[in-house]
C-alpha cells in the first residue's frame, strides 16, 4: 500500500475539513472494499478520513414508522438488530448475506452506498424501499442517488451520515451469489411499501442497480410468485461475463424475484 | 507515523508505525506474532482472522492505526497453559493438513461457537459450513474442520 495519512475526527465538521485539506482524501467507513483496492494500488488517497469516531454515525433507531441507520453501522449490526428485524426483516436478512462474518463485522452500510458497486446488495434494498440517503448537507431520495456503476449523487467531500427507511408492508431479497466473491451474480429485492410495489435488480445490469417495470407491474396487480410467470425479462442491458451470460442473468432475475416474493 | 497503542492477548503494546500498516503487518512484523497468517492478502481466505474487541475481523483488511485502544486476541493468545478446547478438537479430529489456514479457522471456530451459544442457537454442521464462508482451506476438503468445530462446541 502507498503511504497514507490517517485522520479520525470527532465531528462531521472536522471530517469535512480534513477531506478538503487532504491530498485526494477519501472517507474510510469500514474499509472492506477501499483497503483492498488500496493494496492493489487501484486507489491511492494521500489521506484517509475515518468517520467511525463521529458521534451519531453508528446506531439503529426508529422515529414513528421510519428506520434510521447510522452510516457507519456495520452489516453485522444491521443483521443482528431486533429493531431492523421488526421493521423490515428482509433488510436484516440481506445484511446477513453480505460477504462473510469477518467482513460483516467491519463493512458499513454508508460505505457500501457511497461505493455503489454494481453487484452490491444494499443499493437494491434502498431503491426498492424508496429510502432516503442523508448526508452532511442534504437528503437524497434513492431514486436520485444511484447514477450508474460506482457513481452516485454525492458531491466531492459530501459524507453520508444515515439512511432513512419507511416501514414496508412486505419486503424481501433473494440473491444468487457469485461463489467466490459472494457478491450478487443476480440479486432481486421486492417491496410493497409507502412508495408502492417495487422490484429492483443488482448484479445483473451493465449500469448497476435498476428497477424492473414489467415485474413491478405484474406484482402490483397480484402479489404472488405465479403472477411473475408471464413476465418477459429481456437480456438487453445485462452483463455478460465469465460468471454468467446475459440470458442466464435474465433467467435468474425472474427466479430470484419469485423467491423473494415467496420469502416476503 | 503514529504511535499505535492496543492490548494484544491481554498485554498492553505500543509501536510507532506508518499509518498504512495493516493489522496483519502490525501483528507479524512489529509484534513478531507470526501465528496470524497472510494467505491471499485480498480479504478472501481468512488465514489472518483475529478477534478485535471480541469480533472476528480480517487483519489484512484493517489499519492498525484505526484500532487505537482495541483489545486483540490472536491464535497465540488462545491457549491458557493448556490448549484451548478448539485447538484440542482440531488435533483430535485431524482438522488440518498443512496447517496454514488453521489459525484463522480456529479463531473463526471459537467465535461461532461462542456466538451461537450466547444466542441459544444450535450450531449445526450446515451452519458451520455457512459460517466458514470466509475461511478457505485447500487441503482438507473441510469435512474434518466441520467435525472439529462441532466437537469443540461440546467442550467449550
Amino acid at each position: 500500500m502507498y503511504p497514507v495519512k490517517y485522520h479520525k475526527p470527532d465531528t462531521i465538521d472536522d471530517a469535512v475539513a480534513a477531506l478538503a485539506a487532504g491530498n485526494e482524501a477519501l472517507v474510510l467507513a469500514g474499509g472492506q472494499t477501499l483497503l483492498a483496492t488500496m493494496k492493489q494500488h487501484l486507489a491511492s488517497p494521500g489521506d484517509l478520513v475515518d468517520i467511525r469516531g463521529i458521534k451519531g454515525m453508528v446506531g439503529i433507531r426508529t422515529e414513528s414508522d421510519t428506520l434510521i441507520i447510522g452510516a457507519a453501522t456495520t452489516h453485522a449490526e444491521v443483521a443482528g438488530s431486533d429493531v431492523v428485524r421488526k421493521h423490515c426483516p428482509g433488510l436484516a436478512a440481506l445484511a446477513n448475506g453480505i460477504g462473510d462474518r469477518a467482513v460483516r463485522n467491519m463493512g458499513t452500510i454508508g460505505g457500501s452506498l457511497a461505493n455503489n458497486d454494481p453487484a452490491a446488495c444494499y443499493p437494491a434494498a434502498m431503491l426498492a424501499l424508496g429510502a432516503t440517503i442523508v448526508t452532511n448537507t442534504r437528503q437524497i431520495s434513492a431514486d436520485d442517488y444511484f447514477q450508474g456503476m460506482f457513481t452516485t449523487a454525492l458531491d466531492e467531500g459530501e459524507i453520508i451520515t444515515a439512511v432513512h427507511v419507511e416501514k414496508p408492508a412486505k419486503a424481501a431479497y433473494a440473491k444468487f451469489a457469485q461463489a467466490a466473491s459472494l457478491f450478487a451474480l443476480v440479486g432481486v429485492f421486492v417491496a410493497d411499501g409507502p412508495h408502492g410495489v417495487r422490484v429492483t435488480v443488482t448484479g445483473a445490469g451493465e449500469d448497476g442497480v435498476f428497477r424492473h417495470e414489467g415485474l413491478e407491474a405484474a406484482l402490483s396487480s397480484s402479489w404472488s410468485a405465479e403472477a411473475l410467470d408471464g413476465v418477459e425479462v429481456s437480456e438487453e442491458g445485462l452483463n455478460s461475463d465469465m460468471h454468467g451470460s446475459a440470458d442466464y442473468r435474465a433467467h435468474l432475475i425472474k427466479v430470484m424475484a419469485k423467491r423473494a416474493v415467496a420469502a416476503a | 507515523m503514529t504511535n499505535v497503542k492496543m492490548k494484544v492477548n491481554g498485554k498492553a503494546v505500543a509501536r510507532e508505525v506508518p499509518d498504512e500498516t495493516l493489522l496483519s503487518e502490525f501483528l507479524r512484523e512489529n509484534l513478531r506474532l507470526t501465528g496470524t497468517h497472510i494467505g491471499c492478502d485480498t480479504s478472501q481466505c481468512g488465514a489472518c482472522v483475529v478477534h478485535v474487541n471480541g469480533k472476528v475481523v480480517k487483519a489484512c483488511t484493517t489499519l492498525a492505526v484505526s484500532l487505537e485502544g482495541a483489545e486483540i486476541t490472536t491464535i497465540e493468545g488462545l491457549a491458557n497453559g493448556d490448549l484451548h478446547p478448539m485447538q484440542v478438537a482440531f488435533n483430535d479430529n485431524h482438522g488440518l493438513q498443512c496447517g496454514f489456514c488453521t489459525p484463522g479457522m480456529i479463531m473463526a471456530g471459537v467465535d461461532m461457537v461462542t456466538r451461537y451459544k450466547a444466542e441459544g442457537r444450535e450450531l449445526t454442521p450446515e451452519a458451520i459450513r455457512q459460517e466458514l464462508e470466509g475461511n478457505i482451506c485447500r487441503c482438507t476438503g473441510y469435512h474434518n474442520i466441520v467435525k472439529s468445530i462441532q466437537d469443540a462446541a461440546t467442550r467449550m
